[in-house]
């Protein structure tokens, strides 16, 4: 905040008053405090030359005077100290209103978070309180996804009902198989910053979350939604039975290799707690175990990747389109159910629900 | 010279896996391998005193974890990664067959 220096009298005689827009009357108090002033010295001069010449009028004239301008001088200095006071007083407000003003930008942050999300991410911020930036970051890249997510949905669903070519089609199918490969890229990102947020389902709603799988839906899950309704013939029904089998026996792979983890952690510490092992150490080891929870959720994710792949080659192209059409369905059932579940919620519960939106 | 070692010991036997003993995810392909009726061979580098090497060896051979690291017949296979994508095309059973023991649980 620049303030104006004065603009009026030569400092020498004054000292310099700081003008403020808070108080325009004050510059007619320099104004008069400078012609006082001026007036001041020249009489003391003037008086010192005509005492020579005139004695008896001019000493009273000028003593009348001089008793004028001390108490012009004597207003001045109590106005400058009164605005000096006020100059205080406005800056202290000043700096407050800034604070209060950083307070609410970061309130209307995390709540535009959140009510980007409406109820698919209720518990995170309790979990994660402050979240880092990388989290924020993909917390609003996945809303815009959802966004982007319905609308493909939407389009698979009207161009199924119309008469469309091949090709056409299938551009779709690769677009919204391309879709899903972006949601796969933003969490590997993440899950280099924060596996637990991705192994907990933070960024999902909490009926979505109820079916987690490693951060995830099961790919086996994809399957056997959408299977029945695609009238699969003989061959196709032998090629997706097969790939059902090989990616039910690859995430009882993974999961025992989660629950082996757990394991090896918890005996870190009863070794910990029998005061067989080092702290420092099992501590250290714990640690580096942990990371490997990272590997498990991009090995998750790969898997279904992997899936959605394979059955895009089993099927054909419109059996794709509709195969995505009910999967992407299927979440948006579970998400309609999630906001059904928040809002029957009481008033009086704790805000852990903020958003009653029906989607 | 270390990867001579490698191939050597994957060559010797069948199904190699190069583990380490506090690796979950090599624990997880194990089980995998298991569940598809075969026994894998598991050497665990960080019990072996070139342990670090090896893994950088592995490491420049291509293999993305490094560990495990999976070879089949004396040729490489790759990571967790590699097995999954043969498993889920299918691919993986063919190359497990002539090591397949019915009595592997």
């Amino acid at each position: 905040m620049t303030t104006p220096t004065a603009r009026f009298a030569p400092p020498s005689t004054m000292g310099i008053y700081h003008i403020s827009p808070w108080d325009d009357a004050f510059e007619g108090h320099i104004m008069v405090a400078a012609e006082a002033e001026t007036i001041l010295n020249n009489k003391s001069e003037n008086t010192s030359d005509k005492s020579l010449e005139d004695n008896s009028e001019g000493n009273q004239a000028s003593k009348d005077n001089s008793e004028k301008i001390q108490r012009r001088l004597a207003q001045n200095r109590e106005a400058a100290r009164k605005s000096r006071l006020r100059k205080k007083a406005y800056v202290q407000k000043l700096e407050t209103s800034r604070l209060k003003l950083a307070r609410l930008q970061l309130e209307l942050e995390q709540a535009r978070l959140q009510g980007l999300l409406t109820c698919r991410s209720t518990a995170s911020f309790e979990i994660y309180g402050p979240m880092n930036s990388g989290i924020a970051a993909f917390e609003v890249e996945y809303g815009n996804w959802i966004d982007e997510q319905d609308r493909k949905i939407s389009e698979l669903r009207n161009v199924l009902q119309l008469p469309v070519s091949e090709p056409e089609l299938g551009m779709m199918v690769q677009n919204v198989l391309s879709h899903y490969r972006n949601l796969f890229r933003m969490k590997r990102d993440v899950a280099r910053t924060d596996a637990f947020y991705l192994v907990h389902g933070a960024w999902k709603t909490s009926v979505e979350r109820f079916f987690l799988w490693i951060g995830g839906f099961r790919p086996s899950t994809l399957i056997n939604v959408v299977m029945p309704q695609l009238g699969l013939d003989e061959q196709q029904v032998v090629k997706v039975r097969t790939l059902r089998h090989s990616c039910v026996q690859a995430e009882d792979a993974l999961s025992l290799g989660v629950e082996k983890l757990q394991q090896t952690l918890a005996q870190g510490f009863t070794y910990i707690a029998a005061g067989a092992g080092n702290y420092g150490a099992e501590m250290l080891s714990s640690l580096e175990k942990l990371e490997s929870l990272e590997s498990f959720v991009l090995q998750a994710d790969h898997l279904r990747e992997q899936t959605l792949d394979r059955m895009s080659r089993i099927l054909t192209t419109h059996q794709a389109a509709k195969a995505l059409l009910i999967f992407g369905e299927y979440f948006q059932r579970l998400r309609a159910l999630n906001s059904l579940w928040c809002g029957r919620l009481k008033p009086q519960q704790p805000s852990y629900f903020p958003h009653y939106d029906i989607e | 010279m270390m990867a001579e070692k490698i191939l050597k010991l994957a060559s010797d036997n069948g199904i190699m896996i190069f583990s380490k003993s506090s690796c979950c995810l090599c624990y997880a392909v194990q089980i995998l391998f298991q569940e598809l009726h075969v026994k894998p061979n598991i050497y665990e580098i960080d019990r072996d005193p070139e342990g670090k090497e090896i893994e950088k060896a592995l490491m420049r051979m291509g293999f993305s974890g490094p560990i495990p690291a999976v070879f089949i017949n004396g040729k490489m296979v790759g990571s967790t990664n590699e097995v999954m994508s043969l498993h889920l095309s299918g691919s993986l059973i063919p190359l497990l067959k002539p090591y397949h023991q019915a009595n592997v649980s």
